[in-house]
């Protein structure tokens, strides 16, 4: 316990033990399940996961941005700078968003107004967190485009997002979220939506903006690839539970969970041979109301026994920061971990 | 870290908003279909038997009983010719209803007719449409007591104009849906295999535009009863001595102050009906296409 | 912009064109032509054959057709031959009545109906939204001049708040005026707001689940200024249909209360026209608000262009 208060001063953000329900049809389902991390300062810590995992709700949750239009219930703790973000009231929560938390979208296009112009949508956070004036506010909006590498920033503020290409819209989203110097940036699948050169040029520029203004980043994909490109460290996330972290290196030097493995396998890359097919994970992730007793992957693990289908595997630390939850690895180390 | 999966009732998390919420949409939804079709099946019962096993006379006028408040002798009182409300209440039923059924059904028709052959033959397309739109630009009220200025009151005029007044809208619906079942594979694979037109149009396209139909059949019944009535009360509908809601309603015009039943009475039933259809028809909706339950939800 | 008006102008030209059609049929298609009308029952069929060759009607149908409409294009919509009057004379002169009273009773519908249509979308499944979308059913339900007789007995007859009926021009004072249209303009008023209701709640219910309403919640925006600045503006279109579609219904429903209040409107003049069997009037009144009906639905396409700037041409 003393080893985790040292490890919390050091971190930005810190989620302890979260689960997320929904309601549905009277019964309430965990989208995520019990999952704790933390995010440290200046880094980048990459989320992975199918659809389906969870791992959208979970950075929504840290937001709270669910609680608007479903029915939501939160358990454990979100803890920002050290106050619990669940136990916030809604104006407070306002006062961090956009503020200190910023978070970016996977569909630029429909994240941006259609009938307000560029500039009208980012001049509103800066003036109504940092309280500016509407011109000094418009001046700072082109500093944050400019920033953002948006050619003719001066111009673009009067135009409205379907003027712009799919990567100049998420520009302006990066450029709206950073224009207030949030100390965390979540970025869920900010590139899934957009031509694969343009996706190299805004990891690039997420990867820059880290480095120049020190923000943490939260970056939520399902693609491998990308995290080995910019994540510091990895968390893998499966059926709302986390199954393995560990820094990125070595999580792709020694992936331990069965379904990690299964994911770097199935990633295309030039030394596939020709005609051999890609390897990939059989079945599909199974819904919410259909997760398994035991292992929540144990359905689609080829290496599942019987212990894996009735009982949860605890998260054991297999070495210094590396977290695997698969029985495999359990019952080597002993109970290190639980309770 | 402590990993056992957390059963709900042990949880003491924070509860956002509650379940509450969707039991009561769903309650929205369904129960709207047999509320309103019960309450139509009661009105129609009680149009069709009463008047069948009641020998009131609902024309007999008796000065000496006029304007009598409801109870006693008359359930629902007399109006000013002293003739039993009541009476003339389930008389009026029959023809409001009569006059909704047939807008209804011929509406129906003949705008699945226009709306299917529009939808298959393209400049048939754009000639029929643009009528249409000339028609729906025309106010309903206003088209219906034209065409009755010109043809002259009657109830059979009333129900072509009415029937006129209606058919574009339906029309529309049926060649948006027929639209949409035309790119259906089973369609394209019907036509590769030569099936002639006529069959493509009756057999496949047909079926598919039935259910959005029953529902508009529904609004529109609805929505003449109400034609009807105002019709009625501005003097162009069912001619004078005839029991019709809407004449009821244009006789009470002079007395409601004195005599509020004989307002009230084919108010409420106008009320009641035309809430009767509308419930099954937004039941019937919601029933047949799930998706729009209770409003977007994700 | 000049471009988008022109464009949508030149659509709505089939539409006027079967308008005309329909307004021009009505009278045509009157058996033994419009003079069996105009005479009355009494009248001799030699009386009639006189007076239908006279005005012309037994010319063929497309002869009659293009010289009708050459006229109405001209400013002659034919004469009154009751009121001794051009019947756009007798528009001009029912028309500020009604106009007055469609405005007055939209003003009420768009009051009650956008806040209410904007709570109950926002909260929807609470029981504001239930009650909100069960008295809107009910309002479709009602016809307008039954809710002016309830009201009018309510507000007039019992407590004598307003005046019964009757009409005070506007020459004689706004609160005059006013105090007269009130109880029908809120009658009406109410059944439009109904409709615009439902059509607000839906279309606010569109628009708050899209992602920039996400956005502008992850911005820090207080909830308020999301559904306000975000939700209505992109909802202002369907709402602006709405309101431009039920000014049809609105027109008719003045038409039918008109003759309750005794407003000397074009109600009034077309009622009289009916028992009179005045066909050219008809002709005229329906004719005449078919196209202001138009005209209205045009401006109102006229204003989306200004809401959405993706409709504004040389923007893309």
């Amino acid at each position: 316990m003393e080893e985790q208060m040292k490890q919390s001063e050091e971190t930005i953000l810190e989620v302890k033990d979260l689960s997320v329900f929904f309601s549905v049809h009277k019964k309430w389902l965990a989208a995520v399940d019990s999952v704790s991390f933390s995010v440290a300062p200046g880094e980048i810590t990459g989320i992975v996961g199918e659809s389906g995992s969870g791992k959208s709700v979970m950075s929504q949750s840290i937001l709270r941005l669910r609680d608007h239009d479903t029915v939501v219930k939160y358990n454990g703790e979100i803890l920002f700078e050290r106050e619990d973000l669940l136990k916030k009231s809604l104006s407070g929560m306002q006062k961090i968003r956009g503020n200190q938390i910023s978070i970016i979208f996977q569909d630029p296009l429909n994240s941006l107004s259609p009938v307000h112009t560029i500039g009208e949508q980012l001049s509103e956070i800066l003036m109504l967190h940092k309280k500016m004036g509407k011109q000094q506010a418009g001046k700072r909006a082109v500093q944050m485009l400019e920033l953002t590498g948006i050619p003719g920033a001066e111009a673009c503020m009067k135009k409205y997002p379907f003027e712009l290409s799919g990567g100049m819209q998420q520009r302006v989203m990066i450029a709206m979220a950073l224009a207030c110097e949030p100390k965390l940036l979540i970025a869920d699948e900010p590139t899934t939506a957009l031509d694969v050169t343009i996706q190299e040029q805004i990891l690039y520029l997420i990867q820059e903006l880290n480095e120049k203004l020190g923000m943490s980043v939260l970056f939520i994909t399902h693609d491998m690839g990308v995290v080995s490109q910019i994540c510091h460290s990895v968390k893998v996330m499966y059926l709302g539970q986390i199954v393995e972290e560990a820094k990125t290196d070595r999580l792709f030097a020694e992936p331990l969970h069965p379904y990690t493995k299964g994911l770097l396998a199935s990633i295309p890359h030039l030394g596939v041979e020709k005609g051999k097919k890609l390897p990939t994970i059989p079945g599909t992730v199974p819904p919410l109301s259909k997760v398994p007793e035991g292992c929540h992957f144990c359905t689609r693990c080829s290496e599942a026994t019987k212990q894996c289908r009735s009982e949860q595997p605890p998260s054991v630390e297999v070495q210094p920061g590396h977290f695997v939850k698969c029985w495999k690895y359990a019952e080597k180390q002993g109970q290190k971990g639980g309770a | 870290m402590h990993f056992t999966r957390k059963t709900i009732s042990e949880s003491s998390g924070l509860i956002i908003k509650e379940q509450r919420q969707i039991r009561k949409e769903r309650l929205l939804a369904s129960p709207a279909l047999i509320i309103g079709f019960t309450g139509f099946m009661l009105i129609l019962l009680a149009a069709v038997l009463i008047p069948i096993f009641s020998s009131v006379d609902p024309n007999a006028m008796t000065v000496a009983e006029r304007l009598k408040a409801p109870g006693g002798k008359y359930l629902l009182g007399t109006d000013e010719f002293g003739r039993d409300i009541f009476i003339r209440l389930m008389y009026g039923a029959r023809v409001s209803l009569w006059v909704g059924g047939c807008v209804a059904v011929f509406s129906c028709l003949l705008g699945t007719i226009i709306g299917i052959y529009a939808s298959y033959f393209k400049i048939l397309d754009q000639i029929l449409m643009r009528i249409c739109d000339g028609l729906i630009a025309i106010p309903g009220i206003l088209l219906a007591i034209a065409l009755i200025a010109g043809l002259g009151a009657s109830s059979w005029n009333v129900v072509i104009a009415l029937t006129v007044v209606y058919t574009p809208s339906v029309a529309r619906t049926v060649r948006a849906s027929a639209m949409v079942i035309r790119e259906q594979p089973y369609v394209e694979a019907a036509k590769v295999q030569g099936f002639g037109t006529l069959r493509i149009l009756w057999k496949l396209i047909l079926p598919g535009v039935v259910s959005p139909l029953i529902v508009q059949a529904s609004f529109i019944f609805a929505q003449a009863i109400i034609s009807e009535a105002s019709l009625s009360f501005l003097g162009a509908g069912v001619p004078a001595p005839a029991a019709s809601w809407g004449n009821m309603l244009q006789a009470s015009k002079l007395v409601f102050s004195k005599a509020p039943w004989t307002m009230l009475c084919p108010g409420i039933a106008v009320i009641l009906c035309v809430l009767s259809l509308n419930l099954f028809g937004d039941g019937l909706r919601d029933y047949l296409d799930p998706r729009v339950k209770g409003g977007a939800k994700k | 912009m000049l471009s988008y008006i022109w464009k949508r102008f030149l659509s709505l030209l089939p539409v006027l064109f079967v308008v005309s059609c329909v307004a021009f049929l009505v009278v045509y298609m009157i058996p033994g032509g419009p003079a069996t009308a105009l005479l009355g029952m009494e009248a001799t069929p030699e009386q009639i054959a006189e007076l239908n060759t006279e005005l012309g009607f037994d010319r063929p149908f497309l002869v009659q057709y293009v010289d009708w409409f050459g006229n109405v294009l001209q400013g002659n919509w034919g004469e009154s031959y009751f009121l001794h009057q051009s019947v756009l004379e007798s528009i001009r002169e029912y028309f500020p009545p009604t106009l007055s009273l469609a405005i007055f009773a939209q003003v009420i519908a768009i009051i009650l109906a956008v806040p209410m249509g904007i709570i109950a979308a926002y909260k929807r499944g609470t029981a504001f939204d239930l009650t909100a979308v069960s008295v809107s059913l009910l309002g479709v339900a009602l016809p307008g001049f039954l809710l002016s007789m309830f009201l009018m007995l309510f507000l007039s007859v019992y407590n004598q708040w307003f005046p019964v009926a009757g009409y005070a021009v506007l020459s004689e004072g706004l609160g005059e005026h006013l105090k007269y249209l009130f109880v029908p303009a809120l009658s009406l008023g109410i059944v439009q707001a109904a409709y615009i209701t439902r059509m607000t709640r839906a279309a606010l219910l569109d628009v708050l689940y899209k992602n920039y309403i996400h956005t502008g919640r992850a911005k820090g925006l207080k909830e308020w200024a999301v559904i306000m600045k975000y939700g209505l503006k992109n909802a202002a279109p369907a709402i602006l249909t709405a309101v431009g579609q039920s000014f049809g219904s609105l027109i008719t429903g003045t038409i039918v209360t008109e003759t309750l209040f005794n407003i000397p409107g074009l109600g009034m003049l077309t009622i009289g026209s009916i028992n009179r069997r005045d066909v050219f009037v008809i002709q005229g009144v329906v004719l005449f608000v078919t196209c202001l009906y138009v005209f209205v639905n045009l401006a109102v396409d006229i204003l989306y262009g200004f809401v959405d700037p993706r409709l504004r041409p040389g923007r893309r």
